[in-house]
């Protein structure tokens, strides 16, 4: 233990955690417990072992963190090791997670990473409601949508009021070259991810008709041979997608782009111009990283020891001519599909049929005509009934004579409930009980 | 502020059973569903869901009635991704048709399904914007180059070649399968 927690290796936290001070939170009270509980207690997930994730993971695990775990669906290409520092040469092929998991540990005394070499919708609630605090460093905003939803569905409601044990807070940060944002999500307290999906920049899209006819940048002659060449001559087989880490996809991608570029005088077309059209790549910047990750596991300490005021909850960064950073209260959407809902309770018997269901719905909530849908074990959608397209409405109809026992539906299962009267889907509870008479 | 979680809280590995673990439906999902029962057909517009619980793909057969198309049946796939609505849906012609805008490979170039895509539209938006390239071609923005030169220099042959493509026949080189209702 010596060796490892050496005299004074906490000395600057006991501080920040010991005593107050004109900075501290107004209602922090100092105590010699905050500290235990970082060290021993508190389980923080880090979504993603890239370039945020690395500098995460090294931040967090310095701070005193142990409790970390790391989930990253990626293997380490050689073009990554420039920035994420805790992969070497050899490390090429590997999985990021494993390998920065292992690096931390070894290189950082008492540190427990727990990586996990996976997808994050692998894993499910009963593995999420575990931890404190999450922090993501990703790419993707397929999967801060999924991450948020997740961490929104593991709520729970008392009479209408949101039980504050059940919040996980979400620490976001992302970046894109010279700039980047970190954000602080407190699900169903504040703005979430889906509140503010507008503030993504979108992807951009040429024009297809300049891609075919006008072109005059190098993307789109990219473009050209990737969205109308590649479909048309399936160089590598019927129905073969483009893979964006194959070097023979790429190369054919390029050599075409190339062609076509040169009989319209166009310059600029490389080989890693076609990988960053076809990647989506945008440059990553290590210092960006750098920063945005310091500011996240900063918040993830404020977050979990409760000293400091946390950041209200929208930081745009960007040093691309010097240095500036704002920070404003992002708002929350009154009609966001995520989190503006709390999931209302149907009460019925297992006997009822759908037609009834439907009834209520109508009379209670005065709905016109509701679209009624359900989702599976495995996730996937299933229509009870939608009566506004009619090739469904005619499959769905006798459905609506069957109990909803006959439909198979459970106790808990999950009712999305559409109609022009509410501005989203509306989610449902089925709550079943067995019916009393034989 | 609120504390979040007590000190004294035990890392949160026991939580209380939650029923069946039940998986719940994706923000893409939830707003397709939205989208769907929320449609708003023309008389000219139907819908096909090959699947009924697969709300993601589909397709929309277009039957104009009036225009140069006026008489033909023209059928398009959507496939709607995970990323919907922060992403467009993507959109394809299945009928060869002779079109300014559409191309051999069924692509189309319609402003709303690439560059000009936002979340605050629907899918009716882009059903609408489809039936306008039937009701009004557009040759500035060609994806069949021959097609818009002929629309733009002599609009009495394009509306011959239409008709010629839609009873099935050759435009040029092209042969195209009759698609009159």
């Amino acid at each position: 233990m010596s060796t490892t927690n050496w005299n004074g290796r906490w000395f600057h936290l006991r501080k920040v955690l010991e005593r107050g001070g004109p900075l501290a939170h107004p209602d922090f009270q100092a105590s010699n417990e905050t500290l235990d509980f970082l060290l021993e207690n508190c389980k923080v997930l880090v979504v993603g072992a890239g370039g945020l994730g690395c500098e995460l993971l090294k931040n967090l695990a310095l701070m005193g963190f142990r409790q970390i775990h790391v989930i990253d669906m990626d293997t380490i290409d050689v073009s990554n090791l420039n920035r994420q520092f805790l992969f070497r040469h050899s490390d090429v092929g590997k999985p990021k997670a494993k390998v920065a998991a292992n690096f931390i540990n070894e290189r950082i005394p008492l540190a427990n990473v727990t990586p996990y070499y996976a997808k994050i919708q692998d894993y499910d609630q009963d593995f999420y409601a575990g931890f404190h605090v999450v922090v993501c460093g990703l790419d993707s905003i397929i999967a801060r949508r999924w991450i948020n939803g997740m961490l929104i569905s593991l709520l729970t409601y008392e009479d209408g009021e949101l039980d504050p044990s059940s919040v996980i807070p979400l620490v976001d940060g992302g970046t894109e070259g010279f700039k980047g944002n970190v954000r602080v999500i407190l699900p169903g307290m504040n703005a979430c991810i889906e509140c503010t999906l507008d503030l993504f920049p979108p992807q951009i899209n040429f024009p297809l008709c300049t891609i075919a006819h006008t072109p005059r940048l190098p993307e789109h002659c990219i473009e050209y041979a990737r969205l109308l060449q590649w479909p048309k001559e399936n160089p590598f087989g019927e129905e073969i997608p483009i893979d964006g880490d194959d070097p023979n996809h790429i190369s054919w991608i390029y050599e075409k782009a190339l062609q076509r570029a040169n009989e319209y005088g166009i310059l600029g077309v490389t080989y890693r111009l076609a990988q960053g059209v076809v990647k989506h790549i945008i440059p990553a910047v290590a210092s960006t990283n750098a920063v945005v990750a310091a500011a996240c596991a900063l918040e993830v300490f404020k977050l979990a020891s409760s000293c400091a005021p946390k950041l209200d909850n929208y930081m745009v960064f960007n040093d691309t001519d010097g240095i500036y950073t704002y920070t404003y209260a992002a708002e929350r959407n009154e009609s966001c599909v995520a989190c503006s809902q709390i999931p209302k309770d149907l009460v019925f018997d297992e006997n009822v049929r759908l037609s009834e269901v439907m009834e209520h719905l109508s009379t209670t909530y005065q709905m016109k005509s509701p679209g009624v849908t359900t989702t599976d074990q495995q996730g996937r959608n299933r229509t009870l009934y939608l009566p506004n397209v009619s090739s469904i409405e005619e499959r769905t109809r006798p459905n609506l004579k069957k109990t909803l026992k006959e439909l198979g539906l459970k106790d808990g299962a999950q009712l999305i409930v559409a109609d022009v009267t509410s501005p989203n889907s509306i989610e449902f509870h089925l709550k079943l009980h067995a019916s009393m008479d034989t | 502020m609120i504390k979040l979680f007590s000190l004294k809280q035990q890392k949160k590995d026991e939580i209380p059973g939650r029923a069946g673990n039940q998986k719940k439906a994706s923000a893409a999902q939830l707003r397709i569903t939205k989208d769907i029962n929320e449609l708003n057909l023309p008389k000219t517009c139907q819908m096909e869901f090959p699947d009924q619980d697969d709300l993601l793909n589909f397709k929309l057969i277009i039957s104009p009635d009036e225009g140069f198309y006026r008489g033909g049946k023209f059928s398009f796939s959507f496939k709607v991704g995970p990323g919907y609505p922060h992403e467009p849906p993507k959109v394809k012609c299945e009928t060869q048709v002779y079109h300014p805008n559409i191309d051999l490979e069924g692509n189309v170039c319609l402003n709303i399904l690439r560059e000009d895509w936002k979340p605050v539209l629907t899918i009716n938006s882009i059903i609408y914007g489809l039936q306008y390239l039937f009701l009004e071609p557009n040759p500035e923005d060609p994806l069949n180059k021959e097609a818009a030169e002929v629309l733009q220099t002599n609009r009495r042959l394009f509306e011959t070649n239409v008709q010629k493509s839609m009873r099935g026949g050759y435009i040029g080189s092209v042969y195209f399968e009759r698609c009159l209702k």
